[in-house]
């Protein structure tokens, strides 16, 4: 865990409502995809809790939608804004678990973490596939970018616009999958929890009062014991979730 | 070099910082952000007779200037807590800790006293009579007079280290809770803890917390919590612990002014890992400025 001040870089709308920025700082702290950064915003007694899109020595990429007054701060943000940003936080996605064919799920807000989590698992010489949920077409982001990986990605669309009509269940396969890891809208967990047949991880949401495991505030019940979603979450095996 | 140490019922304390209990776990995840040994004293998670789980999520809410909790006192129970967390906790910090006891009923407060009193790594014992009374229809100890002074009394009767009372400021007369924990026998007394409140979404129509209500605290709340510190510095002669929207070596200054011996940071703590730390750090340096040479002198100089 580390406390640094990052620059914002670049902040650009990648569909309605939803935004990229990437900014610059010491980034040692993440010690990989499926973490997430707890970030100051002038004005709020709480830090805004944002997934590891993607990172590199020096550079922080997030991907945010604007759901309220902290995320519309954010969204109007210019190059050269400097943000205090608690770093390396949380568990994280075990990688080792993938097996050759891992499937990632994102499912709106969620399909940022699985980004870096892709690029790392193809460095890796596996072969995951992507589904990526959205409400409609036109609020897909980052499909693109799973491409250029190499990866096959198939969406789903609530509506239909767009690709599979259903939910992200919808576009999964019966099986010829190695592991699930996913992230999303608790529904969406649940569903593909009870529809999928090997083992996985699932990133949880929670309000959070810290992000780094001083105030309980963040606490669920697992078949392993008491977790806090910030620090021995947000991801979670599939086999002790408790719903 | 100015002075900064204060003490609490002969417990040196090197300056008046404390973390406030709920804040600062016991202690560890802190000790990866910075040497805790910086610190006056610690005060742990609230701790029970049994382990508790705590409230269902969520169980925070943003508010302007602060935030809501309602943690619901998640602690492990007294027996590990003076089995584990407090030698653990030891390993990596020598200061005072005060044990921050909480119960439902009146033989709860007195055997996790006992408990806490008996461990040879608490320093001061600061009861949390905030709770609901299980034996008396779920009122809070807090708030009524008699049951502050049946529990003071009690708790007494089994410690040897100080007994410090933590004050609810939910109640119409904080002076009359003061006294009567002086009556009982107090120590001293630690004020405030969080005041009710409730956030709904207005989207949802619902309130946020799955409690609920919580209890409010963070910078909107240091105005009441002077107040309450100086009508009870006014009224009641014993060394207080002040708390409540602490965030700065300031705001260190203005409680201690308005009769705070020592301070304790809460919420500020969630918000910036390093408050503490920086209050510390920052305190000498506003001393300085203001022409203070011993921080024990400015106690209750506002009167
Ligand atoms: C581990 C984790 C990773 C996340 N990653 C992303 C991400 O990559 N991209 C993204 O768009 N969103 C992500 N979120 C959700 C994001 O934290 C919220 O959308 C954001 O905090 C909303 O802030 P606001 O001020 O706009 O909303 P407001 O509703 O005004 O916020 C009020 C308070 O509620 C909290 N809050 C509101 N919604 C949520 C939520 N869903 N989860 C947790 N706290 C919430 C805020 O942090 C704030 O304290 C993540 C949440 C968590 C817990
Ligand atoms: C998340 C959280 C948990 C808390 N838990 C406890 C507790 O277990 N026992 C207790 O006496 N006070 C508890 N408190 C109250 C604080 O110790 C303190 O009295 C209060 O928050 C006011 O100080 P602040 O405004 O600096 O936070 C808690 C507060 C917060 C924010
Ligand atoms: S948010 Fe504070 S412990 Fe998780």
């Amino acid at each position: 865990m580390k406390r640094g001040l990052f620059t914002v870089e670049v902040n650009e709308k990648l569909a309605p409502g939803t935004f990229r920025m990437v900014l610059a700082g010491d980034t040692s702290a993440i010690t990989g995809p499926g973490q997430f950064v707890n970030i100051a915003l002038e004005g709020k007694f709480l830090r805004r809790p944002i997934s590891v899109c993607d990172y590199a020595e020096g550079s922080l990429t997030i991907v945010y939608k604007v759901v309220g007054k902290g995320t519309e701060q954010m969204s109007g943000m210019t190059a050269g804004t400097v943000l205090d940003i608690l770093t390396g936080l949380g568990n994280g996605y075990d990688l080792d678990k993938s097996g050759q064919t891992p499937l990632l799920i994102g499912g709106g807000a969620g399909v940022p973490p699985m980004y870096n989590l892709a690029r790392k698992l193809v460095s890796q010489g596996k072969q995951p596939s992507v589904i990526l949920g959205f409400n409609k077409a036109e609020e897909l982001f980052l499909k693109e970018e799973f491409e250029a990986l190499g990866v096959a990605v198939t969406v789903a669309t609530a509506d239909g616009s767009l690709g599979v009509k259903g939910f992200v269940t919808d576009a999964m396969p019966a099986e010829g999958y190695t592991h699930i890891y996913t992230c999303g809208p608790e529904p969406m967990l649940k569903a593909i929890y009870d529809k999928s047949v090997t083992s996985g991880q699932f990133s949880f949401e929670e309000r959070m009062g810290c992000g780094f495991g001083a105030c309980m505030g963040c606490t669920c019940k697992t078949k392993y014991g008491n977790k806090r979603i910030c620090r021995e979450g947000p991801v979670l095996e599939k086999e002790e979730i408790i719903w | 070099m100015v002075k900064t140490a204060v003490s609490l019922s002969g417990i040196q304390l090197e300056n008046p910082v404390i973390p406030a209990s709920g804040t600062f776990g016991f202690g560890y995840e802190f000790a990866e952000w910075y040497d805790i040994n910086c610190l006056g004293a610690i005060s742990v998670k609230g701790t029970t007779r049994e382990p508790r789980f705590g409230n269902p999520a969520p169980r925070i809410a943003e508010t302007p200037g602060g935030m809501l909790n309602a943690v619901g006192l998640q602690n492990p129970g007294i027996d590990k807590v003076v089995a584990e967390e407090l030698p653990r906790l030891r390993q990596i910090y020598s200061k005072p800790i005060l044990a921050n006891i909480s119960g439902f009923s009146m033989d709860e407060f007195v055997e996790c006293c006992a408990k806490a009193d008996a461990s040879p790594h608490t320093n001061i014992i600061e009861v949390n009579v905030s709770c609901p009374n299980v034996h008396h229809g779920g009122m809070s100890f807090g708030t009524d007079p008699n049951m502050v002074y049946n529990v003071t009394k009690s708790v007494k009767a089994v410690c040897h280290k100080p007994v410090y009372v933590k004050l609810s400021p939910n109640v119409t007369d904080i002076v009359s809770i003061a006294k009567a924990c002086k009556e009982g026998g107090a120590d001293g007394l630690s004020l405030i803890n969080t005041l009710m409140g409730m956030r709904l979404d207005i989207k949802k129509r619902k309130p946020i917390l799955a409690n609920l209500t919580g209890g409010l605290s963070g910078p909107a709340v240091f105005p009441v919590a002077v107040r309450m510190i100086w009508q009870v510095y006014e009224a009641v002669n014993l060394p207080i612990i002040g708390m409540g929207g602490v965030q700065s070596a300031e705001d260190v200054i203005e409680m201690m002014l308005a009769g705070a011996t020592a301070v304790q940071v809460g919420a500020a703590n969630l918000a910036n890992p390093y408050a503490c730390k920086e209050i510390i750090d920052n305190l000498p340096i506003v001393m300085e400025r203001l022409g203070i040479q011993d921080i024990k002198e400015i106690i209750g100089g506002a009167h």
